[in-house]
């Protein structure tokens, strides 16, 4: 018992951690399976340097890239019921959310929203965060929305959202359900205030944020090789008992079938979203530029 | 032939009794008579007692049950004139969508409803209830029409979900899901949904963000199915009893929760025991709903809309 302590955990220990330190530096493409350091991808905002391969991307990894200068304001989500079904599965909802909100720091939730600057103009983004909970859309995720519509129609700015979700919170149950009205309600009131709303589909957006916000763009965006679908995979071939068309629900399908405007490479977004708002708030030439 | 769910064994062993009694008594009467009424009121009594204290998954069997009245017994029930009207002017009919224009009690509305059909035919034709992108802009169609009229809509709402399928997503689903939950919310005529059996998830809320959300009794809606529920959350389908008690899904903690405005009392037993009945109640209730919404003027009925969908959240179980 005590040597198997003193002696092997610390080596096994000792073995894990050096591990960890790798994993943390290298990172392998889901796609090419290339070895990626770490510094690099963050530079390349987590984009492949071997195949182009968009990899998913928190809120954090977004808005610098986004804003002039990188300057944002983060805004605090506001605060919603918790559990209110007194939701348990083989976990407890409470549970899950703190160890969800352990893992992406206190206050966070499966959506961020910023302020800032594009282009020398106000701009609202809210951006989807995949790695919380699935990017699942609860209560939180419609508050998001509605906050970030409330800051663009103040500030007469547009609104871009980049959706990243696996759909509905299910642990909300029909509360959960109630968001696909009230982000649409959000939409409304950008778009009746005649200010542009405009979408950037990542991966993956799927079921419910499908069904409305991801949905009710201006104008949709996509990012290269990106999920995007309403009704899941599994869900599909069990109806209809046949194999799925190749590329199935990627962004490039989904341009074929007339459901997204263009796809933009990552390093190309902040630029394009400039250019399209610009043109939409009939705002002179040299704006875009600057 | 009555279809039987499995928790009523009691009362289709009792209804039975009386069947073979009633098939014997054809002789001599006064006796046999007299144990059918018996019987009778022992079955009432189970009834009763049985519909009392249904589960969250009893009530979704009863929303499911094959011969509960569907959305075309609604129609026909509670709408006169009934005009039928198809087609998205895109794509296809979808049959999985009933609309048309109508007379209810006296002033000219706007009906949709999804129908799952009745036997295997109409089952077919009706997609099960499914709903395709065709369907939904065909609904958007008529919500738009009902609104350039005056007319106010009401909505009968039936479906497991979208229609999961390759052509449906080719189509785009999401975008007419999406579609039809943003028009709800602009319409400045009244809308008013009544779910008659099973709403499920966005593809019930396409018809369904209402003024009004009714509920038949025992009617149920959910952001899922209790059997996906528990396929996402349990990894096994098996688990849909446990996932139904945990959605919520029933029509008194809907009410609850501020996302269902007013429950239809059944007929004891369930809509399919007296299909006639349930009807006319859901007319009843759909009827003050309109009296009510009536006096709004245009902008303050999609505004109170809109504000109810805001406020929902507030209230917790
Ligand atoms: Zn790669």
């Amino acid at each position: 018992m005590n040597w198997l302590t003193n002696f092997v955990r610390p080596k096994l220990r000792a073995l894990v951690a050096r591990k960890e330190t790798a994993e943390n530096l290298w990172l392998k493409c889901p796609k090419c399976e290339q070895m990626l350091f770490h510094r690099d991808l963050d530079a390349a905002q987590q984009v492949c340097s071997h195949c182009d391969h968009h990899l998913r991307i928190p809120p954090a990894g977004r808005f610098p890239h986004l804003f002039d200068e990188g300057i944002f304001e983060r805004h605090a989500l506001p605060k919603v019921q918790l559990d209110p079904l007194k939701f348990r599965d083989q976990k407890r909802y409470t549970d899950r959310l703190k160890e969800a909100q352990a893992k992406n720091g206190a206050g966070s939730e499966a959506m961020a929203v910023a302020s800032g600057k594009m282009g020398g103009h106000a701009a609202v983004i809210a951006v989807s965060d995949f790695g919380f909970m699935g990017g699942s859309m609860g209560m939180a995720v419609g508050e998001c929305l509605l906050l970030a519509a409330n800051l663009a129609v103040e500030r007469k700015a547009p609104m871009i959202v980049f959706p990243a979700s696996g759909g509905a919170r299910m642990q909300e149950g029909i509360l959960s359900l109630m968001q696909l009205a009230r982000t649409s309600i959000a939409v409304s009131r950008v778009k009746e205030a005649g200010l542009p709303y405009i979408v950037v589909l990542t991966d993956p957006t799927t079921g419910g944020v499908t069904a409305s916000f991801a949905m009710l763009g201006d104008i949709h965006v996509a990012e290269p090789g990106a999920l995007i679908g309403f009704s899941g995979q599994r869900v599909i071939q069990d109806t209809i008992r046949e194999t799925l068309p190749p590329g199935f629900q990627s962004a490039e399908y989904q341009f074929d079938h007339g459901m997204v405007d263009t796809i933009v490479h990552r390093h190309a977004m902040r630029e394009t979203l400039i250019r399209i708002t610009s043109l939409l708030m009939k705002r002179p030439a040299q704006a875009a530029a600057a | 032939m009555t279809t039987y769910l499995d928790f009523e064994k009691p009362i289709s062993e009792l209804e039975g009794k009386i069947m073979e009694l009633r098939h014997l008594g054809d002789g001599d009467g006064v006796n046999i008579a007299d144990e059918v009424g018996r019987l009778q009121q022992k079955v009432d009594r189970q009834i009763k007692a049985t519909y009392a204290k249904l589960t969250a998954w009893q009530r979704v069997q009863v929303a499911r049950h094959p011969e509960r009245p569907h959305a075309k017994a609604y129609i026909g029930g509670l709408i006169e004139e009934f005009t039928p009207l198809a087609g998205d002017r895109a794509f296809a009919e979808d049959a999985a969508i009933v609309g048309g224009l109508g007379r209810f009690r006296g002033r000219p509305v706007a009906v949709i409803g999804q129908e799952k059909g009745d036997d295997t035919e109409s089952r077919l034709k009706h997609n099960f209830g499914m709903v395709k992108p065709e369907g939904y802009r065909k609904a958007q169609r008529l919500m738009r029409m009902a609104d350039r009229f005056g007319l106010p809509v009401i909505t009968f709402v039936d479906t497991a979900g979208a229609y999961p399928g390759v052509d449906a997503e080719e189509r785009g689903q999401g975008e007419a899901i999406a579609g039809s939950i943003e028009l709800c919310l602009q319409l400045k005529v009244p809308l008013i949904s009544l779910v008659i059996g099973e709403g499920g998830s966005g593809g019930a809320l396409a018809i369904a963000a209402a003024n009004k959300l009714l509920m038949m009794e025992h009617a149920v809606y959910s952001v899922i199915t209790p059997e996906g529920c528990a396929s996402i959350l349990w990894r096994t389908a098996d688990k849909a009893q446990e996932a139904a008690e945990a959605m919520r899904l029933t029509s008194d903690d809907l009410r609850k929760l501020g996302v269902c405005d007013g429950v239809v009392p059944e007929p004891a037993g369930g809509a399919h025991r007296e299909p006639g009945t349930a009807v006319r109640a859901a007319g009843d209730a759909i009827e003050a709903e309109l009296r009510v919404l009536g006096n709004l003027d245009p902008t303050a009925l999609r505004e109170a809309r809109r504000m109810k969908f805001i406020g929902i959240g507030q209230l917790g179980l």
